[in-house]
């Protein structure tokens, strides 16, 4: 069992605990153990981060240095949570005043300089346990089932700082899905953005995105669509209406490990 | 006792308008041994010229600083009037207060200071200064063309017309290049084939000219006027005497899968091969990759079949050493790699491809001949979409920084030609400028927009989206009505950018040949030698240079022909007496200089040598090839114990100008 930081971030313990649940259990099955970060406060979620101002990136800075002096790394579930601590670590190693800011304000010995690595739970399952060995994990296949994976844009961008993926053609969530057994519904859409915060201000303007992605994909024969962001997860459900079913990608990595009790949606 | 002249340069206001040049003048004249010290508007003018030649005679002048521009400018000038007044050329010394001094410097009393102090360097460097005699070697009346597109063509026949004899070096089994798969040519809308076939035969028939194709240039030795060049001949598997190219060996060929190269894997050829119709030479080639006898040894189809015996399982590479004059780099370019704009959906979509692939689906002799249908369902498209600009003029990484220059006019051909021949088609432009500089070329551009109705729209696409009905979904900007455009497109096309042969950057290093950051060759003077590289004897024809078209290039194909030819009618040539050479004496023959040396000039003696006590001893010791060696000075620096030295850029000279500066 390797223990590995873990950043579940405050929508995983509210309205979508399921995926912190399930991503915990499924990590338990392929021999990692998540360990939660002590006392870790909301890294303020992308929207925040925008203003050019160290207050709002100060629980990712307590996060990462947590992570540091605990194994060096630490992993994630949620978009919006990889996204601001890595372009967070990121600003640690490139911009020194920054990071020499931080330093002072927070008293930390020795002071944090981006040494911890952020990991999302699709790149250690792509790159430490390799979709052979989920694959050989499998339990109930998910044959037949032709599902639409949604990176929304949190995951893949900027590209040059977040390096998870080709931010035009990104290729993990495929991988994961065949992976399951199940088919993978390439739609031109998956990269696009649902709306995001724009939910809160021009609420028509984030149903016009959060629709096109859906109809993309069901025009591409999808019949469910799974995502990692919990924001994501809202606009697609809230905002538009369509025949697809949108589940967390740790839902099916759940149902097809054997982790949920019937196998069917909870 | 020395007798030094100084002449500054006001170089009318590039040098005058940042550097006192009166100043510089008084402080040099006070400087031990000058005797004659003058300012002059334009010191390379005649009058200027006149005034160097006129002190030099008058003052007994024994060294001459000149305080001007960079020596790369005129150095050869000022040492021709040195010379003509009866001064060795090579006491002449050149201070550069321009490039180096007035151009980059604002305030003027710093760039005075800062022209006096290499004015002083350059007169210490003067005072040891010697007479050098430039020795003579023999040219080889022979060029080697390396590249059978156009640009080669052309260079060779040009070479060839003028009596000499010239050698065509390409690496495809035929000669022709990208020429020879485009359809139109712009602005006449003359059938590409129908005028370069023509030449291509020319080429095969001229007996001045030999065709290497299938062939690599292994490796260049020597210098201007005499290099060897070890030439591999690729294994064809087919007797290139024997083969009448009938083709029969490439009807019975049971291997029918092999993506042709030619039809940009439109369709398939055999293992066994004539790239196409009308290929020089028509010579079979078998694909050791994809031919069952090469792989495995199970078949021998095309033995049986061939009437003349011309297949051989057997054949090996074979490398040729060749003599040659001057060299031509006529490398031409590439499609640049259109996956990296994931975008746009090539590697998505069937129905997005390359101009050079549009090129193929209109071309009477291409898959489908020369019928427009898109290749994922073979329909004939009626909205066609295209996108300029894709990889050009980009700043990140994945593009180019520079316009393809060629991209405006064959897009406007493209879609001026799709209107003529299907009107039912809609056709959509997408451009960030439209650059059409050329002879007739906005004419061209406008008759497409106007006469034809091409629809061109300023902007950018964002996105093509595959839709499951088949079309492309094409979502993009309009920046002059300022808003969002979806088109449903059948077919989308992109002009992507163009980038110098993979091949280019170890040819250069072969050639010692300089390359700029996007690896295009480069000229000796952008401007007054366009067609020559800075190293001497290579000569640059066609896109390896810089982006152009046909035209344009076969315009530099012709100059650089020209340039060839006055090299190889001289029968000797003046070398540069500024070479290495090496104390033996000091020389511990540790082979530290020859394995700096880019050129292969340092080779090792055994020589004898009278020891104090009388008695003889042998040590290995360096020897420098004077008509090889290039005069880099790499050698003196990496010589620990100080044996070799530069002939007019010595050691101690070196040391002089250091000390002037410090002062």
């Amino acid at each position: 069992m390797t223990k590995i930081a873990y950043y579940p971030g405050c929508t995983l313990k509210n309205k979508a605990r399921a995926l912190d649940e399930e991503a915990r259990a499924a990590a338990r099955l392929l021999g990692y153990e998540f360990e939660e970060i002590d006392e870790w406060q909301c890294c303020g979620g992308a929207f925040t981060t925008s203003r050019d101002e160290i207050a709002t990136k100060l629980a990712a800075a307590r996060a990462l240095t947590w992570a540091r002096d605990h194994g060096g790394r630490v992993v994630t579930v949620c978009s919006a949570c990889y996204n601001v601590l890595k372009q967070t670590n990121a600003a640690f190693r490139t911009d020194s005043e920054f990071a020499a800011k931080v330093s002072r304000y927070e008293k930390t010995d020795p002071p944090y300089r981006g040494e911890a690595e952020v990991v999302h739970w699709f790149e250690l399952l792509r790159d430490e346990i390799g979709f052979d060995k989920l694959r050989a994990a499998v339990k109930k296949p998910l044959k037949g089932r032709k599902i639409a994976p949604y990176y929304g844009c949190l995951l893949l961008r900027p590209s040059e700082t977040l390096a998870f993926d080709s931010p035009e053609n990104p290729t993990v969530m495929e991988d994961f899905i065949r992976a399951l057994g199940a088919e993978p519904v390439r739609y031109a859409m998956r990269n696009e953005c649902c709306g995001g915060y724009l939910t809160l201000e021009d609420r028509d303007a984030a149903k016009k995105r959060s629709a096109a992605v859906l109809s993309s994909a069901v025009e591409m024969g999808a019949d469910c669509m799974i995502t990692a962001c919990p924001l994501c997860l809202y606009n697609l459900t809230k905002n538009a209406a369509g025949p697809l079913e949108i589940r967390y990608f740790t839902d099916v990595l759940a149902e097809a490990l054997g982790l949920k009790e019937g196998g069917e949606n909870a | 006792m020395q007798k030094i002249g100084v002449f500054v340069c006001h170089c009318g206001t590039n040098i005058a308008a940042t550097v006192d040049v009166k100043a510089v003048v008084d402080a040099l004249a006070k400087e031990p041994s000058v005797v004659f010290a003058a300012d002059y508007p334009y010191m390379c003018s005649e009058s200027g010229q006149n005034l160097i030649k006129d002190a030099i005679r008058e003052h007994e002048l024994t060294g001459v600083v000149i305080c001007s521009c960079s020596p790369r400018m005129h150095e050869v000038t000022f040492r021709r009037a040195a010379a003509s007044a009866g001064l060795n050329p090579y006491l002449v010394e050149v201070a550069n207060i321009r490039e180096q001094c007035s151009w980059i410097h604002k305030d003027k009393a710093e760039a005075t200071e800062k022209a006096i102090i290499l004015g002083r360097a350059a007169i210490a460097k003067a005072l040891l200064n010697a007479p050098l005699i430039a020795g003579e070697s023999p040219v080889t009346k022979r060029a080697l063309v390396i590249g059978g597109g156009i640009a080669g063509i052309q260079t060779a026949l040009d070479i060839a017309e003028a009596g000499f004899p010239v050698d065509i070096v390409e690496q495809k089994p035929t000669i022709g290049g990208k020429m020879a798969q485009i359809d139109k040519t712009f602005p006449t809308l003359d059938c590409s084939a129908c005028i370069l076939t023509p030449k291509m035969v020319e080429c095969a028939q001229n007996e001045n000219i030999r065709i290497f194709s299938y062939s690599e240039v292994e490796s260049v030795s020597g210098f201007v006027g005499s290099f060897t060049v070890k030439i591999r001949k690729k294994a064809r598997y087919v007797d290139e005497v024997k083969c009448t190219g009938c083709g029969l060996c490439t009807e019975k060929c049971p291997v029918k899968n092999v993506p042709n190269e030619f039809n940009l894997g439109f369709d398939n050829r055999r293992a066994v091969y004539i790239p196409f119709a009308q290929a020089i030479p028509k010579i079979a080639v078998i694909d050791p990759d994809r031919c069952n006898m090469l792989k495995n040894g199970k078949c021998g189809l095309c033995s049986r079949v061939c009437e003349a015996g011309a297949i051989n399982y057997k054949q090996t590479d074979e490398i040729v050493e060749e003599h040659y004059g001057a060299i031509v780099a006529a490398t031409g370019y590439e499609i640049s790699d259109v996956t990296r704009y994931g975008e746009y959906a090539y590697t998505e979509s069937k129905d997005v491809i390359t101009s050079l692939e549009f090129e193929r689906l209109t071309n009477a002799a291409g898959p489908t001949g020369g019928v427009l249908l898109r290749p994922s369902d073979g329909k004939h498209p009626h909205t066609i979409v295209f996108i300029q600009c894709v990889g050009s003029r980009c700043v990140l990484e994945k593009g180019k920084p520079y316009c393809s220059k060629i991209c405006c006019m064959y897009t406007a051909k493209h879609a001026m030609l799709t209107r003529e021949k299907y009107p039912d088609t809609e056709v959509y432009v997408f451009y960030i400028d439209v650059r059409t500089p050329g002879k007739n070329f906005d004419e061209f551009y406008r008759r497409a927009a106007e006469e034809f109705g091409v629809h061109y729209i300023k902007g950018a696409v964002g996105k093509i989206v595959p839709r499951a009905d088949g079309t492309l979904d094409v979502q993009a900007a309009d920046l002059i009505m300022d808003e969002q455009l979806r088109i449903s497109a059948d077919l989308v096309v992109l002009a992507a950018a163009i980038e110098p042969s993979k091949t280019a950057r170890k040819l250069a290093t072969m050639l010692t040949a300089s390359m700029d950051t996007n690896d295009f060759f480069t000229e000796a003077h952008p401007k007054l030698r366009p067609v020559e590289s800075p190293t001497a004897g290579i000569f640059l024809s066609g896109v390896c240079q810089g982006p152009k078209d046909i035209p344009e290039t076969v315009s530099q194909a012709g100059a650089c022909a020209a340039k060839v030819i006055g090299l190889l009618s001289k029968n000797k040539l003046t070398g540069n007496p500024c070479v290495a050479h090496s104390d033996e004496l000091m020389c511990n023959g540790c082979s530290s200089c020859a394995n700096v040396c880019p050129y292969g000039a340092i080779t090792y003696l055994d020589k004898e040598f009278r020891m104090p006590d009388r008695t003889t001893k042998v040590r290995r010791v360096a020897s420098v090839n004077p008509a090889v060696c290039q005069g880099c000075g790499a050698c003196t620096v990496a010589c620990p114990s100080g044996a070799m030295d530069l002939s007019g850029f010595s050691n101690s000279q070196i040391m002089a100008e250091v000390d002037a500066i410090c002062r």
